[in-house]
């Protein structure tokens, strides 16, 4: 199988994060539940993870980083934890329903109101609107870092200035960067980032995370076991625990911490620049090929995915053509990101995403190109 | 042979974080000691905390009076 599949789910693992989880789930106990040596060193293993991603994102400590079973849960922390009843919060049209979804709950449950950046034909948004959408009661922006359709990025640093210029927490989704694009929260201003561990940063699905710049006073919806003061009927306050309810994933963040230290002896530098290579060959390979319309803008800076139709052929023939018959796996259909679609034309027939891999090959790229000029030849 | 209690230092933590963190900078620079449950004489409940037998405590002690984010000093006595 030629597994061009990756913003879904990185699919090939680095040999180091196979090994962690393997020997966590022979040895590890559970974190902060005792002190005996399989609980220490599954809370040693934790508190390593920690440190390295409070580094990788540029926070002052382990406590900044909260552990998530994935960037939809961190979001729903993020979101539901920070956003008062009846106020206001400005998203964009880029968004996964893993942002959407809280926001529109919290429309219908909280009386809050939701302004929508609006994308252009190419999928971009203009992070200078934000300032026209801003009101009195505006208490947060929540944007994606990269849309997981078109892989066009978002300009997070702007608006992070024009947030902290008013006041306003700024949450970010990195689901499609994390990994590959420097994210740096200290630098830029950003409070709070969400991602998750399966796809560019190599780990086990299960794993993600919310890393906060500082503790913004997030409050928890879950609540429940901490393995510190028990006696207490209300959860914690002190951050990771206030936000960390229930036992932690501990073999996948064994996982997630082999592959946070893979990507920094690889460079994420060198992991984006082999990603994006990858992708503009696919680009170039099949942007030309009659009938096939290429979305998004490749113009800039970009994550590693490229959607595509062939003629007005529904998505899922198409995805479906190259995986029976080509072996390619893709991902059709509308990638929960209904306003993304919306904008781009394409609600009814869907897209076909082919995201790449730091190990993904040329030889996989040209087959893909391939698979592609054959069907649109025939269709 | 019946166990006899000792007088131990105890330091503790507001959460789990501090706490393996004092831990890996006490492995690194071989401070010793070495973590256990919170003793109930201190607070009921769960936690961890960091112990060492009182003649081999000042380089813990140090740390604490320097700054390193904890919660308390204690002097228990411990089986």
């Amino acid at each position: 199988m030629i597994y061009l599949d990756n913003a879904a789910t990185t699919l090939h693992k680095p040999e180091s994060v196979i090994e962690a989880v393997c020997d966590a789930l022979r040895t590890m106990g559970n974190s902060s539940r005792g002190t005996h040596e399989a609980s220490l060193n599954t809370a040693r293993t934790v508190f390593g993870t920690r440190e390295k991603l409070a580094g990788f994102f540029g926070v002052s400590g382990p406590n900044n980083v909260i552990f998530t079973q994935n960037a939809t849960e961190a979001l729903n922390i993020a979101i539901r934890g920070l956003v008062p009843e009846g106020s206001h919060v400005i998203t964009t049209e880029c968004e996964h329903n893993s942002v959407l979804r809280p926001l529109y709950l919290l429309e219908r449950e909280k009386g809050v109101e939701l302004s929508l950046l609006k994308a252009d034909p190419a999928g971009n948004i203009d992070p200078e609107e934000i300032e026209t959408l801003i009101r009195d009661n505006t208490s947060l922006i929540v944007t994606t870092h990269a849309s997981n359709l078109t892989g066009n990025m978002v300009d997070v640093k702007r608006i992070a200035e024009i947030a902290r210029a008013h006041g306003i927490r700024y949450v970010v989704d990195a689901s499609q960067t994390a990994g590959s694009k420097h994210i740096d929260l200290s630098e830029t201003g950003i409070d709070a980032v969400c991602f998750t561990g399966h796809k560019g940063m190599m780990g086990p699905q299960g794993t993600g995370g919310l890393v906060l710049r500082e503790d913004i006073g997030i409050r928890p919806f879950k609540v429940g076991g901490t393995g510190v003061q028990s006696y207490l009927r209300t959860q914690p306050e002190d951050l990771p625990v206030r936000l960390e309810a229930g036992t932690l994933n501990g073999h996948g963040i064994a996982g997630l911490g082999a592959a946070v230290d893979f990507i920094e002896s690889t460079g994420r530098e060198v992991i984006d620049e082999r990603e994006r290579s990858l992708m503009m060959r696919f680009y170039e390979g099949v942007r030309n090929i009659p009938g096939v319309k290429v979305y998004g803008d490749y113009s800039g800076d970009r994550a590693a995915i490229t959607a595509l139709n062939v003629g007005d052929v529904d998505s899922g023939q198409i995805s479906d053509i190259l995986s029976f018959e080509y072996g390619i796996a893709t991902r059709p259909g509308a990638h929960c990101a209904p306003l993304m679609h919306k904008a781009l034309g394409t609600e009814a027939q869907g897209a076909v995403r082919f995201s790449f891999s730091y190990f993904n090959t040329e030889e996989e790229i040209d087959a893909a190109v391939n698979a592609v000029r054959e069907i649109a030849e025939r269709i | 042979m019946i166990r006899e209690k000792k007088l131990k230092r105890i330091i503790t933590f507001s959460n789990t974080t501090d706490a393996m963190a004092f831990e890996d900078y006490c492995r690194i620079h071989e401070v010793p000691g070495r973590l256990i449950p919170v003793p109930g004489e201190i607070a009921a409940g769960c936690g961890m905390c960091w112990m060492a037998p009182m003649e081999e405590a000042g380089p813990a002690e140090e740390l604490c009076r320097g700054g390193y984010p904890h919660e308390g000093m204690f002097e228990i006595m411990l089986y």
